[in-house]
């Protein structure tokens, strides 16, 4: 390879920093116990997390045949916990895709040509313009709910930050020494762009994947509590919530748990993406040092 | 500064326009032809094309934009469809409940918020900061809104500290309306508390160790109006910029909060029209939202200019 990319002893080096953060080490921790929940959910749950139970409605947590008990309808919310996480990382996963497909190239060509700068600005306002939810109503008036609808809105309220940040590092990387040198030896801007900036703005993309990530569980958890986002019979964290709240004065069981994952979720991120920020950054010495 | 405020107005018109003819291409992208709705299946061709026209249907989009917009400004938002009510009615009704939801949620988390940043800033690696952060890093973690279902529970059900659902005009009892919305501006204003105390803390923290904050103190002012007078002043900046860029979470979070504790304001408008698809309400809504969220944003920013001398002099932001 002959990109002028992060050469990798520095990469290495953050890699060492972030195993050597505490609360990083957690977050990683909790990362991985919620990824394989929710890449494993149809093979880890017990039941099929649609399945009726009308015999044993609301039964307690620890209870024989369901660990975490039974909603309403005698749902098992071990399993519909499961697979409540594997499609709150499908929504999160997709929103983040959305905004990388869209906001990294536009972030680039802002970034580079100054002409095109105005325009992107443009197109980024515009898009603030709308706050998540109005998106997600909008989204729901035209196509129905629905895991898409949810994905798209949280992704496309996440492409403006996405273009900003490129922007601003290809706007750093664009005067640097080894992009002038590329320019020099007649590389074109797709050349330049490719292997001399993105690789170096890498970084930054994906510490606000980390960033957007949490955002989005929230938000579909959101979006399906209100009934703009996934729709039942699917099983997502935010529709548990909502039906638990119907019945909260019998029984709070069914509502503790999804809300327990969601924050699980989000705080795994978090960690992991403040540690992941602080390792990155070459301005923060680590201690080791 | 003029200069940068002139840009800024320009910007946000332009912003407004493109928004408004999104809008009004998405409710023309909607499934369904509102004219067949309106005169029924089985109307002849002569009497869909009367209702065509009475509705502006047959004319291009850019005219049928045109008047569309001509309509709003003169505050003609259309009828519901469900109810016949003017749209504009009902956006009155509603919007002042979420207005005053939002700004006490804000007030609480500016407070809260910026006296837990001051704290952790100011005992830095005693257990004020531990507990601060703590808290911040739980509040941005934990779904807020799944906080506000078992505060309902506890609080409000069990407790009996305060109403679990239910609004409360000021213009009737203003205490009582203080009362009634507590709780669901505290859920509300949770989230926005812990970036407020992030920001603040960070900011507090740059302050406090830089040299003219050094000199103040080998000067003899006093530790309490160093903090106050020097160190508040910059994090001022910063909670300006937070408010700026959370007014969009405050939005959805304030339809959910409206959603839990049942208020009448223009979420649940937006919720029950969503589900009863209810076009001119959504259409209005959408619009209205997406304008005040423009507005306010400008608003932030020239209040930013107003805030910190470094913009004002050099006419840009960041």
């Amino acid at each position: 390879m002959t990109t002028l990319a992060v050469p990798a002893p520095v990469r290495w080096r953050a890699l060492q920093k972030l195993a050597r953060n505490p609360m990083g080490l957690v977050g990683a921790i909790l990362l991985l116990i919620v990824v394989v929940a929710g890449v494993f959910a149809p093979w880890l749950a017990p039941y099929p997390p649609a399945e009726v139970h009308f015999a044993t409605p609301f039964q307690q947590p620890a209870t024989v045949g369901f660990a975490l008990g039974t909603d309403d309808l005698g749902r098992d919310v071990l399993s519909r916990v499961l697979h409540g996480t594997r499609a709150s990382l499908q929504v999160g996963f997709l929103s983040v895709l959305l905004a990388v497909v869209v906001g990294v190239p536009l972030g680039l060509v802002a970034g580079y040509w100054h002409r095109l700068d105005a325009i992107v600005s443009r197109l980024t306002d515009l898009m603030l313009a709308f706050p998540f939810l109005v998106l997600a109503v909008g989204l729901a008036a035209i196509n129905g709910g629905g895991i898409g609808n949810a994905a798209v809105a949280l992704g496309i309220a996440n492409i403006p930050t996405m273009i900003r940040i490129v922007r601003a590092e290809t706007l750093r990387l664009k005067d640097t020494d080894f992009v002038l040198a590329a320019t020099a030896m007649d590389a074109g801007p797709v050349r330049i762009l490719g292997q001399h900036i993105l690789p170096n703005a890498i970084s930054a993309i994906i510490v606000q994947a980390t960033v957007i990530m949490p955002a989005a569980v929230l938000g579909e958890a959101v979006l399906s509590f209100l009934g703009l986002g996934i729709q039942p019979p699917a099983p997502s964290l935010g529709i548990m919530l909502s039906d638990a709240q119907q019945f909260l004065f019998r029984t709070l069981w069914p509502g503790v748990f999804p809300g327990i994952a969601i924050a699980v979720i989000c705080l795994g991120f978090n960690l992991f993406g403040d540690a992941l920020r602080d390792a990155l950054d070459p301005k923060t010495v680590s201690e080791g040092h | 500064m003029a200069r940068y405020l002139i840009d800024r107005l320009w910007q946000s018109a332009l912003t407004l326009v493109l928004a408004s003819i999104v809008v009004f291409l998405g409710v023309r992208a909607l499934p369904g032809d509102p004219a067949l709705a309106m005169a029924g299946e089985e109307a002849d061709p002569a009497t869909l094309a009367a209702v065509r026209a009475q509705l502006g249907l047959d004319e291009p989009l850019p005219v049928q934009y045109l008047q569309f917009v001509g309509k709003a400004l003169g505050g003609d938002l259309g009828r519901s469809t469900r109810t016949g009510t003017p749209v504009i009615d009902m956006i009155g009704a509603t919007l002042p409940v979420t207005v005053q939801l939002a700004v006490y949620a804000m007030l609480i988390a500016v407070l809260a918020g910026m006296a837990g940043g001051v704290l952790a800033a100011v005992y830095r690696g005693r257990w004020p900061e531990w507990l601060a952060n703590g808290f911040s890093l739980t509040a941005l973690s934990v779904p807020t809104f799944w906080l506000g279902i078992l505060a309902v529970v506890y609080l409000a059900v069990q407790l009996g500290w305060f109403p679990a659902s239910g609004y409360v005009s000021p213009l009737e009892n203003p205490l009582r309306a203080i009362y009634y919305l507590t709780l669901p501006a505290a859920i509300l204003g949770l989230s926005h508390a812990a970036v407020v105390q992030r920001q603040t803390r960070s900011s507090m923290v740059g302050a406090l160790t830089a040299d003219y904050v050094r000199t103040a103190r080998a000067k003899g002012l006093g530790r309490a109006t160093v903090v106050f007078r020097y160190g508040l002043r910059n994090s001022l900046i910063v909670v300006t910029t937070v408010i700026g860029l959370q007014l969009g979470g405050l939005i959805a979070g304030a339809v959910v909060t409206e959603r839990i504790f049942t208020l009448p304001g223009i979420g649940k408008l937006t919720l029950d029209s969503v589900f009863t698809r209810d076009y001119p309400v959504i259409q209005a809504v959408v619009l209205v939202i997406t304008a005040s969220y423009i507005l306010i944003n400008l608003l932030v920013d020239v209040l930013y200019t107003l805030v910190d001398p470094r913009i004002r002099v050099s006419g840009r932001a960041s």
